[in-house]
């Protein structure tokens, strides 16, 4: 019998969180290569897997690991594969197939400094836009952010439900602090996680029409082996799966992929707040620069100043009403990041007049540390 | 009453669906394709539990023809999806098909560590020694001193030999038949497909669009004459590969060892971790 971990507490790190959450979410199946700083993710789910009846695999790369993961996945089993930048480039051919095919999956990247090899063992958030952009054509996206041993585990969940919900691929980015640093951290009881399965076709296999659209425009997927021969294809395809070079249905097939993701705003655009209610100037923040933001925000309270703090869970869809919300009532928002400006990228271009973007970067490797924020939050 | 080819067609096709294809007249993809139908209608497996996948390439058209859980992937990764599959629901069986430069250009790396992992997949690789679907640039296997789109003057890089890297690579099935021969290449794939373990069936085609054009062999009874001089049966001697217009090739079984494939290893692991 495998081990009963629900309830119990530990000292883990955050790539063991993200073993943890996976299993808890349903993930029975991982596929990945080496790379620091992710491969915790791949070892811990090399033990725990065979645990629970799952299977990981080592690929050759991580092309390869991503393309068993959407295998996995078609065969009905909710599936996962974990990287850092240069693998995460791998992957990008792969990605949009599981955009265009319609394949929930999760695939995290744990972001190291780059470009290329780059900085292998230090933090970076230089893979924010290749995460909204990285694969070729126009797809919409979803990528969430992690700052905590507890949000590996939570978000990881959260990953896993919105990808079934939507039949999306979903990007999880960690970072080399996240990753590597432990927490003590009690694994949720199994009842109090709540878990959501793809929705699969009730209807005869000869009626079913595997990218039929629908209200919510997420057509039921069928598992192979279950009766509903169907085929999936790469090439634009019909309400069947089958390549069609019509306008009308081209159209109508790229347009409900986004639609399906507008239409799911409410639940997607994940954000936590701080001290915002009466908060005069806000700091945007994720991943470990959020934990710094949140400390800053508290030393600057201490002094008088009205900060708050919005930390981005979700990147992508961006969560426009919110950050433009804290932009009307804030007279300057600050976004640090351990990059040039990516999301700040994304501030200004939602920011219509409303308040004064200002933006911090580091990219020499180094966390942003609580005092830099607050010391930017005085210039404020 | 129908003819047992027609009963055949019937059964396997999505002839109300996908027709006509995208081959060219004379295309041995659909030799191919014959053959495969008949392997699988005499080893009586039912279509609900075939996946049947493909890279790209004209090749990769193949799957959306027949009526099994088909899977159109990414160029060169077909063996990449077949191996989830296959791990997430070890009861399919799984058969993938490839063109010679999707399995051994871009998918090459795929390819020898599918056959060095021994997950039970069947890979069948049809080697017409040219890219076909993009206008016949060289492939990896591409005779030396041949006529390409981009080897205009003649193409000065050495073939693989598809099988006999399988069987290097580890592969416990490797078989070469080419579509001339096409009662041997039923028994191929069905041998093939029944095996548990990797198997490989490399099968010389003919482009006579592409490759043979350019290469004096312009039509496809010119082309599959070339395969019936060339091809010469597997004796107990060491294999040819085909790696020039002018050498013979051996076709026939190649390699047939029994191992425990990874599914069978898996089981085991299992077994010892939830042991604690
Ligand atoms: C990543 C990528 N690179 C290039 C292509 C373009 N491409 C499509 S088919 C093909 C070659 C097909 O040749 P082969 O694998 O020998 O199969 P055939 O068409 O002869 O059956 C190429 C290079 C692609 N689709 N994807």
């Amino acid at each position: 019998m495998a081990p009963e971990l629900n309830g119990k507490k530990f000292l883990l790190q955050g790539n063991e969180a993200m073993a943890e959450g996976a299993i808890a979410a349903g993930c029975r199946f991982f596929a990945g290569y080496p790379i620091t700083p992710a491969s915790e993710i791949s070892e811990r789910m090399s033990y725990r897997l065979p645990q629970v009846d799952g299977t990981f695999i080592q690929m050759e790369d991580e092309i390869s690991s991503l393309g068993a993961v959407i295998g996995a996945s078609l065969a009905g089993v909710k599936s996962m594969t974990a990287t850092s930048g240069p693998g995460f480039s791998l992957m990008q051919e792969n990605l949009g197939y599981a955009c265009i095919t319609e394949v929930p999956c999760v695939v995290v990247n744990v972001m190291r400094g780059g470009p290329s090899t780059g900085l292998p063992t230090s933090p970076a958030q230089g893979d924010v836009l290749q995460a909204r952009w990285g694969t070729h054509g126009d797809h919409p996206v979803i990528v969430l952010s992690v700052s905590s041993v507890s949000e590996c585990f939570s978000i990881i969940v959260t990953a896993f439900n919105l990808s079934e919900k939507y039949r999306v691929p979903v990007v999880v980015l960690s970072d080399e602090v996240v990753a590597h640093s432990r927490e003590t951290f009690t694994i949720p009881a199994a009842d109090s996680i709540e878990v959501v399965d793809r929705i699969v076709p009730n209807v005869p296999p000869e009626w079913y029409k595997p990218y039929e659209d629908n209200s919510r425009g997420v057509p039921p997927m069928a598992a192979m082996g279950d009766g509903y021969r169907h085929h999936v294809t790469g090439l634009v395809h019909d309400a069947h799966g089958f390549p069609t070079e019509r306008p009308d249905e081209i159209e109508a097939f790229l347009k409900r992929q986004f639609r399906k993701i507008t239409n799911g705003f409410f639940e997607i655009q994940i954000t936590k707040k701080f001290n915002i209610e009466d908060a005069e100037i806000a700091v945007i923040a994720y991943g470990s620069v959020a934990r710094s933001a949140h400390r800053a925000v508290a030393m600057a309270r201490s002094q008088g100043i009205k900060a708050g703090l919005i930390q981005l869970v979700t990147l992508f869809p961006f969560p426009k009403s919110t950050v433009v919300n804290v932009m009307r009532q804030c007279k300057a928002v600050l976004v640090p990041e351990m990059n040039m400006g990516q999301i700040s990228r994304e501030a200004k271009r939602v920011n219509t007049g409303l308040t004064k973007v200002f933006k911090y970067n580091r990219i020499d490797g180094q966390l942003i540390s609580p005092v830099e924020i607050f010391e930017e939050l005085q210039k404020m | 009453m129908f003819s047992g080819m027609t009963e055949l067609r019937h059964k396997y096709l999505r002839h109300h669906k996908k027709f006509p294809h995208v081959w060219c007249p004379g295309c041995g993809n659909g030799i191919v394709l014959g053959a495969l139908i008949r392997a699988i209608e005499r080893l009586n497996l039912e279509k609900d539990d075939i996946v049947f996948a493909s890279g790209i390439g004209c090749s990769g058209r193949m799957p959306t023809y027949v009526d099994f859980n088909t899977l159109h992937t990414t160029h060169g990764r077909a063996l990449t999806f077949a191996t989830g599959i296959k791990l997430a629901n070890p009861s399919l069986n799984v058969i993938a098909v490839m063109g010679d430069g999707d399995a051994t250009a871009i998918g090459g790396n795929h390819f020898i560590h599918a056959a060095r992992r021994n997950l039970d997949l069947t890979a069948i690789i049809i080697n017409n020694q040219i890219y076909g679907m993009t206008g016949g640039q060289a492939s990896p296997t591409t005779p030396y001193g041949a006529q390409s789109t981009t080897s205009p003057f003649s193409n000065i890089e050495h073939a693989f030999s598809i099988a006999e890297l399988a069987v290097a690579a580890g592969a416990s099935f490797v078989a070469r038949g080419t579509v001339y021969h096409a009662a041997q290449l039923d028994k191929l794939l069905e041998k093939g497909i029944n095996k548990i373990g990797f198997s490989v069936v490399e099968i010389m085609s003919n482009c006579h669009v592409q490759f043979g054009r350019r290469n004096q062999m312009g039509d496809p009874v010119t082309m599959l004459n070339w395969l019936k001089e060339h091809a010469v049966s597997k004796d107990n001697g060491s294999s040819m590969p085909p790696d020039s217009l002018d050498a013979k090739f051996t076709i026939g079984i190649l390699a047939d060892t029994d191992k425990p494939d990874y599914i069978e290893e898996y089981k085991k692991i299992r077994l010892k971790a939830q042991r604690g």
